[in-house]
């Protein structure tokens, strides 16, 4: 019973993480909270869908179909919306206003263009559960707990390791020192809004997939998770996220079975505020930027 | 004639006035360059709290509002104390959630009439209560902006580092503009509820709280008269223009984007007591 919980929560907390990533990148390098990041989840799922229904993709060829074109989105309404505060060096709430403005449009568009009615992903898109040790786990859920990993391991790896992301971590250092030494700040911060939108979207697909109702408000439910993630972990910290998400998801599903289910949603919040209060930058004290 | 047309137009007018109440208090945050969302909260948890106030317990209604100014403005404390000290990036993500939290338990608790909310209310507030505290709040307001205060505050906006060196104690500034700002949304809360007669938790959600951002940033907030004017503004446009209703929030999120880009000062531009 505690074990099928544990892994419950264990999953639950790796769609939390899978989905906060782009978002606390976003930040870490941006440093803008982009409200629209959940429309991002909401529209990769609906693109992986309409390719799978229509198309006759498999998830092999929908997911990254759906994660490069909603990249592209991103890329563009960041274009839209935020060089030009940047380039007015414009206070990072002036950017958090523009987004959720822009947040509502989005999903004003979203819904009145496909409605609100739930759509399901056809059966048979994943392999079907396994069982060991009396514990089951889904396809989807083994899905969505690989690639998180992966995903994680991959982030960090390019952020450390690579020419590419030596230039986005100088970037979200000091963006003027960062161009002094020839950093192409444009290229990068496009890079950094598509590698968002793209995480985001896979996040939609496979959380999409895992519980299997996809409608276009879904991602506003996930950015209070997402919230919640970001923080505890310390904003922009990537490795942050993962474990954040993931006792995230162990303590709801430990509220939830030992307390009282109601109490399930407050979880994240009472967590995040206990953050504040006690460790300001996050569980590992990596936030990027912390003090006003 | 007077009476007449405060009688016809009764609910329209107390939400006029309920709302640039509430464009007014987020003004107070918005004046030292600082960003709740958690608005539409602390107005419902005044609005809750004072109608459990008045029909479980029969209290008078000024001790009713008394509770409901102060109820929020001690949540207000219990967010405001850790973000005071952090980036305005805490503040607006924590009231967020704040928000939500609170609604999911509206929804859900039985004292709070759960998705039905609560009816009944007596109307114990009319328009002298509401413009009364409206006027006293935005003179208040004004003139706090030529004062010591007022010009920390306006410092903040413009440069909250330059401020802090200048020796302003930039955490307790923000956490006393929070907290003053819950008070002034509870207040708001418990008008609406002690007008309309009827809360339901749909009231208090995130539409509200981005709704109450449009006002004030369509206004302007170099003054606390140009919250008060959107929210005018926003309030009676979708009443003349029917066909707009249905459109509310996607024109509040449209208002907020072209304002932040393109006109950043808001429709009343004109600032007080400017330091010459």
């Amino acid at each position: 019973m505690l074990g099928q919980q544990l892994v419950n929560g264990f999953v639950a907390g790796a769609t939390y993480a899978l989905f906060a990533l782009g978002f606390t990148l976003m930040f870490g390098v941006l440093r803008v909270i982009n409200l629209t990041y959940g429309v991002y989840f909401s529209a990769g799922a609906f693109l992986a869908l309409a390719l799978v229904r229509n198309v006759g993709f498999g998830l092999g060829l929908a997911l990254p179909a759906a994660a490069i074109a909603t990249g592209g989105l991103a890329v563009l309404i960041d274009a839209l919306l935020l060089t030009r505060l940047r380039r007015a060096k414009a206070p990072e709430l002036a950017s958090l206003m523009v987004t959720l403005g822009a947040t509502l449009l989005l999903y004003a568009v979203l819904t009145a263009w496909l409605g609100t009615e739930i759509r399901r992903f056809p059966p048979g898109l994943v392999g079907g559960a396994v069982e060991f040790g009396g514990i089951r786990i889904s396809g989807a859920q083994a899905l969505i707990i690989v690639t998180t990993f992966v995903l994680v391991a991959g982030l960090l790896t390019l952020l450390r390791r690579t020419r590419l992301g030596l230039a986005i971590r100088a970037l979200a250092e000091n963006p003027e020192a960062a161009q002094l030494m020839g950093v192409d700040a444009g290229r990068t911060v496009a890079f950094v809004s598509f590698a968002s939108g793209a995480l985001g979207a896979a996040a939609g697909v496979l959380i999409g997939l895992e519980y299997n109702a996809i409608q276009p408000y879904m991602g506003e439910a996930m950015m209070l998770k997402g919230f919640a993630v970001i923080i505890i972990g310390g904003l922009g910290d990537i490795g942050g996220a993962l474990i954040a998400g993931l006792l995230l998801g162990m303590a709801e599903a430990l509220t939830a079975g030992y307390l009282a289910s109601t109490l399930k949603d407050a979880v994240g919040f009472v967590l995040l505020v206990l953050t504040l209060w006690v460790r300001p930058d996050g569980l590992f004290g990596r936030a990027s930027a912390r003090r006003a | 004639m007077f009476q007449d047309f405060l009688f016809t137009y009764q609910s329209l007018i107390d939400a006029v006035g309920i709302n640039g109440l509430l464009a007014l208090s987020l003004y107070v945050v918005l004046a030292l360059g600082q960003l709740s969302l958690g608005q539409a909260a602390f107005m419902g948890i005044g609005a809750y709290s004072s109608a459990l106030l008045t029909t479980r317990l029969q209290l008078p209604f000024p001790l009713v509002l008394l509770a409901a100014a102060c109820l929020p403005a001690l949540a207000a404390l219990l967010i405001g104390r850790p973000t005071a000290r952090l980036s305005g990036v805490y503040l607006a993500l924590a009231t967020i959630g704040f928000g939500e939290v609170l609604r999911i338990f509206y929804v859900n608790a039985e004292i709070t009439g759960g998705a039905l909310g609560l009816s009944g209310i007596p109307e114990r507030a009319g328009f002298l209560w509401i413009y009364g505290t409206l006027a006293a709040a935005s003179a208040g307001l004004a003139l706090l902006c030529r004062t010591r205060i007022g010009r920390a505050m306006e410092a903040m906006r413009q440069d909250e580092l330059a401020a802090g060196v200048m020796g302003i104690d930039l955490a307790r500034y923000k956490l006393a503009a929070l907290v003053a700002s819950a008070a002034l949304a509870g207040l708001a809360g418990a008008f609406d509820a002690h007008s309309s007669s009827f809360i339901a938790p749909g009231e208090f959600g995130f539409d509200a709280a981005v709704t109450i951002l449009s006002f004030a940033l369509l206004g302007g907030t170099g003054s606390p008269f140009g919250p008060v004017l959107g929210a005018v503004i926003l309030t009676l446009l979708p009443e003349l223009l029917r066909p707009l209703q249905d459109f509310r929030l996607v024109l509040n999120g449209l208002i907020i984007v072209l304002v932040v880009l393109f006109l950043p000062r808001g429709l009343l531009a004109w600032r007080i007591g400017r330091v010459r």
